[in-house]
């Protein structure tokens, strides 16, 4: 065993932990901080799998604006659900038993799948990730439309959701 | 680089059905949304794992998981912005409750 394979499941374990509290604790808000870690966690694998951009976009986009969002939305509502009553369904043990079933499923197709027992070859010396990555986004022959679509999307997701959520209309 | 691929598979899958799990077994609708962005992230983790893995030279699966980080942006404003409006409405954030479209 590695020095980056016990890297790996420190982060794996970290990321599964946090995720299930995030499912299970009673308390909104700190499910909401649990997912800043989970998320975090996240980051780290980017890191691991040498994506240092998404990296920093994991951070910055998902714990910096989605998760503070989170804790917002939880805030703003919480008067409701505070600390009494079920959280949970009371048939949750079904969506659990589809969980594991998934889960078995995947793993099960997974590990039958030889070629996915491989390691990662070396990126190539003078092959600058970063680098084709920002020709990638803005060149033509590459994914510009695809970005400048998630552009518009972002743009009227935020119209959109100024407007549903200003209280007071005439 | 020793870390086999599917090691990342698994974790995924498992991220995957414990946000599914949360999904499917909560009631408050933020912790329905706090769910969905566990398997959107699971799907991230995926994307950038088969392009580390199978081309690196090619940038397909990060600007894959790009587009998902702005999808999911876009999904949680519209989503939070649509439960606080509910809220403001109906005093309420259960899913079981908003129910004024159902037939």
């Amino acid at each position: 065993m590695t020095a980056d394979q016990i890297i790996f499941l420190l982060c794996a374990a970290l990321i599964l932990g946090s995720a299930l509290l995030v499912v299970t604790t009673r308390k909104l808000i700190h499910a909401a901080l649990w997912l800043v870690v989970a998320l975090f966690g996240v980051a780290i694998l980017y890191a691991i799998l040498q994506a240092g951009f998404l990296a920093v976009v994991q951070v910055v986009v998902y714990i910096g604006a989605i998760a503070i969002l989170f804790i917002f939305a939880v805030m703003l509502t919480r008067r409701e659900m505070l600390d009494k009553g079920a959280q949970t369904r009371s048939n949750w043990w079904l969506p659990a038993l589809l969980g594991l079933a998934i889960l078995t499923g995947l793993v099960f197709l997974i590990i039958r799948q030889p070629a996915f027992g491989r390691t990662a070859a070396q990126i190539p010396v003078g092959v600058d990730t970063l680098r084709n990555l920002g020709n990638a986004l803005v060149s033509p022959d590459a994914f510009v439309l695809p970005f400048e679509l998630a552009s518009v999307l972002l743009l009227a997701a935020l119209v959109g959701a100024v407007y549903i959520a200003s209280g007071n209309k005439k | 680089m020793s870390i086999p691929l599917s090691w990342y598979l698994i974790l995924a899958a498992a991220l995957f059905s414990i946000g599914l799990f949360g999904v499917l077994s909560r009631k408050n609708a933020i912790a329905i949304l706090l769910g969905v962005e566990l398997m959107l992230n699971a799907v991230n983790i995926n994307l950038v794992a088969f392009w580390r893995y199978l081309e690196p030279a090619k940038m397909a699966g990060q600007v894959f998981a790009i587009i998902v980080f702005a999808v999911a942006a876009a999904e949680v404003a519209v989503g939070l912005a649509l439960i606080i409006s509910v809220y403001r409405r109906r005093k309420t954030v259960v899913a079981d409750e908003i129910n004024l479209m159902k037939w």
